[in-house]
């Protein structure tokens, strides 16, 4: 028999993504690492977004929503690369653990 | 008639606008104020001598009466007021009382030279005066009282004239307490008189007394205590047996002062108390009086022969006299009794007086000390002479007249009820033993050989001021009672007790008895008074006996007599020994219970405020202070959160979500 696709499957699929990005997010010191996990996030609940819309919804309201998040997190990547740049180049580093200069 | 009460008022207010004027200015006032005082009573001294020629010009009319009397207030029922009741007494004793007063303010001019406090004494004097004068004038009860009470007040600043000196301080507050204590008594009298009557005023009291008795509202033994209760205040204040040991104390004031007060006014007071309500004494009251006053004549005579101080001698003489009057009011001698009364205000203030001048001139009290006085001071022997003469009962002066009166009705009360014969026999020896004791006193001042050689050539006669009231006074005593008892007899025919019709004793058939027994009583005195004045002369004139061996020989009595039958002791022991013993008693309540209770509550109060302390500190504190403990608890517990490490945050956030989740499916799950 073959195998059909259903939300279920996808809504797996997503939570892998999203425990992955998750797992990034706590493990690593790295800042580009992060926003990588945060990217799979993202991805994660876009394939929900799409996966809902498909299964339940008539319109095309999901794709949107998914559409909208992918150029958010866009700009996202664009202003936070921008600020990793800026820290490397005052620190000369991008560990995330060390930049705790506000907290003093 | 008017004008004899505008001339009573002013008789009654001088003296007391003297006396208020002098306790202010009297350091402003030229001589210390005594003209002015002297003047105050002066006038008064011949208007009530001009009353009581009004009082004869009326013409010899026992009921002449004048009254005139103003509403003070209200009490209960009843009504109080101001008012005078002037009567033929009124008119003798206003004479009585302003001439006494007069002399003494006079002889005080001398005698008091150059005190300290000369103007504050004038003042005390002249508030006698008016005091006495009040007493006299009034015509109601309450105000009877109240003037009894300013006497008794006015006595006690006399009295404790001398206020630095221990003893003199004592002897006023003796006087005063003593005859308080006869006062608690009158007062309680008049209030059971006020309940039945409803009035203070005189002749409705002795009204409503009567129809009291005669309706049977007051039983004949409820009529007699009121008479009893009221003789107590006469008691204390005419010094009868019991309450008689201020007197010779009260010695301690200045010797005029002993004079007016001790001899001639005050302690007259009682007797005139007693003259004056004689209506409301029943039968068996007066003879309580009567039975109190020979005790009291009797015992005190016999002390005054134990006696060396010039003026205790006179002083237990006047008690004695005293309770003369008091007797022969309480046997029926109303006339007799009232005109010893003036007689002995004469010749006792006068032999005060001479005693004081011999004190003067002498600088001692004690006879012993004294003698041959007689050359250095004529005036004052042939004065004190003629007093000594007129109270021993010499015929001729007033003395004889007026003791004659008393021993004729003593003699008749006895003739009447044969039970009471011994009155006339105890009052016929007091008679023998007043003349031993004032000859005895003449001679041993004036005869005998000057014991003490420096001391009698110091001595020398009075200035004229107090030799002058002297001369006036002997006067009075050789005459008195000459024109008072003797031929013209107006006096017993003047002075009657108010009647109210049948009640109460009836007098006139004793006086008739008197009369018939009058020879008798004369006879007889005059026997007793010369064998008193001849055994005097044997012991203290020719010395024929000695008065030591004599003494000596009777031992245990004259021990008895001359410490006044241990009777100051005996109230040391019991009346203030018990006081004192009430007084510790009391003290230890105070100590134990009250201290316990204040202490208790200190103690309570101290308890509680501990344990409000420790709520506060343990409680309070601790509520307080536990909040900020645990806020910093909070605060330590939530900086934990606070890492400020971002991957944190994450794992918090990702195992809050992850713990909120699950604890959902298991409520789902299991509810």
């Amino acid at each position: 028999m073959m195998l059909q696709p259903t939300l279920s499957h996808y809504l797996v699929v997503s939570s892998c993504l999203f425990v992955l990005g998750l797992f990034i997010l706590v493990t690593r010191r790295h800042a580009v690492r992060l926003l990588m996990g945060i990217e799979l996030i993202l991805n994660a609940a876009n394939i929900n977004l799409v996966a809902f819309n498909h299964y339940t919804a008539t319109g095309l309201d999901g794709h949107v929503f998914a559409i909208f998040v992918m150029i958010l997190a866009a700009c996202e990547a664009a202003v936070a690369l921008a600020i990793i740049l800026a820290i490397y180049q005052q620190y000369a580093n991008i560990d995330i653990d060390r930049m705790n200069s506000m907290r003093e | 008639m008017h004008s004899v009460v505008e001339i009573c008022l002013i008789i009654l207010f001088l003296p007391l606008i003297s006396s208020t004027a002098l306790i202010f200015f009297n350091k402003r006032l030229p001589r210390g104020g005594d003209l002015l005082a002297t003047a105050c009573i002066g006038i008064p001294f011949c208007l009530a001598w001009y009353v009581f020629y009004r009082v004869i010009a009326v013409g010899h009319d026992p009921q002449f009466l004048i009254t005139g009397a103003m509403q003070w207030f209200t009490i209960g029922p009843g009504n109080a007021g101001w008012g005078f009741h002037i009567d033929n007494l009124t008119a003798v004793m206003l004479v009585v009382v302003t001439t006494v007063s007069f002399c003494v303010h006079v002889y005080s001019i001398g005698y008091m030279r150059g005190e300290d406090y000369y103007g504050r004494y004038f003042s005390y004097l002249s508030l006698f005066s008016f005091s006495m004068l009040l007493l006299v004038l009034c015509d109601n009860l309450l105000l009877l009282y109240v003037s009894w009470e300013l006497v008794g007040l006015s006595s006690y600043l006399l009295i404790g004239f001398f206020f630095r000196k221990h003893s003199a301080a004592d002897a006023c507050k003796k006087a005063f307490i003593t005859t308080r204590v006869g006062d608690v008594g009158m007062f309680i009298g008049l209030l059971m008189i006020y309940r039945q009557t409803h009035t203070f005023n005189y002749i409705e009291v002795f009204r409503g007394v009567q129809e009291a008795v005669q309706s049977g509202a007051w039983s004949e033994t409820t009529w007699t205590i009121a008479g009893i209760l009221l003789f107590c205040g006469a008691i204390g204040k005419s010094a009868q047996f019991p309450l008689h040991v201020w007197l010779p104390d009260a010695m301690e004031g200045p010797t005029p002062v002993s004079a007016l007060i001790h001899a001639a006014t005050m302690v007259a007071a009682g007797v005139y108390l007693v003259g004056r309500l004689y209506p409301l004494f029943s039968p068996d009251a007066l003879l309580f009086i009567a039975y109190t006053g020979l005790i009291t004549a009797f015992f005190a005579a016999t002390i005054a022969i134990t006696q060396f101080d010039i003026k205790r001698v006179l002083a237990y003489s006047t008690i004695s006299q005293l309770g003369y009057m008091m007797t022969a009011l309480g046997v029926g001698g109303f006339a007799a009794g009232l005109c010893h009364l003036m007689t002995h205000a004469a010749f006792k203030s006068l032999l005060f007086l001479c005693s004081g001048s011999v004190i003067h001139a002498a600088h001692t009290q004690d006879m012993r000390e004294m003698g041959s006085l007689h050359k250095k001071m004529p005036v004052t022997f042939w004065t004190m002479l003629i007093g000594a003469a007129a109270i021993s009962g010499v015929p001729l002066f007033s003395g004889f007249y007026s003791k004659d009166a008393i021993l004729a009705s003593a003699l008749g009360f006895g003739m009447e009820h044969p039970n009471h014969r011994i009155i006339f026999i105890g009052l016929l020896i007091g008679a023998g033993i007043t003349g031993f004791y004032m000859f005895r006193l003449i001679f041993m001042t004036f005869f005998r050989a000057p014991a003490d050689d420096h001391r009698y050539r110091h001595a020398h006669e009075s200035p004229r001021i107090m030799t002058g009231p002297l001369v006036v006074l002997a006067i009075l005593s050789a005459g008195a009672g000459w024109f008072a008892l003797g031929e013209h007899g107006w006096f017993e025919r003047l002075v009657v007790p108010y009647s109210v019709g049948t009640a109460g004793v009836a007098p006139a058939a004793v006086e008739a008895d008197g009369h018939s027994a009058h020879n008798i009583a004369m006879i007889l005195s005059i026997v007793m008074a010369g064998a008193g004045i001849l055994i005097s002369a044997v012991f203290y004139y020719w010395k024929t006996c000695s008065a030591e061996r004599w003494a000596k020989a009777l031992g245990p009595i004259y021990r008895l007599v001359y410490n006044k039958y241990y009777i100051d002791e005996l109230y040391k022991k019991t009346a203030v020994g018990g006081t004192l013993i009430a007084m510790r008693i009391l003290a230890v309540f105070d100590r134990v219970v009250i201290d316990g209770l204040v202490n208790f509550s200190a103690y309570f109060v101290r308890a509680w405020s501990y344990i409000s302390g420790a709520f506060d500190l343990h409680v309070v504190d601790g509520a307080v202070n536990g909040l900020a403990w645990g806020t910093r608890l909070v605060g330590t517990i939530s900086t934990l959160f606070q890492s400020g490490v971002v991957q944190n945050y994450i794992m918090k956030v990702v195992a809050i979500v992850a713990f909120i989740l699950l604890f959902q499916n298991i409520l789902t799950t299991f509810l």
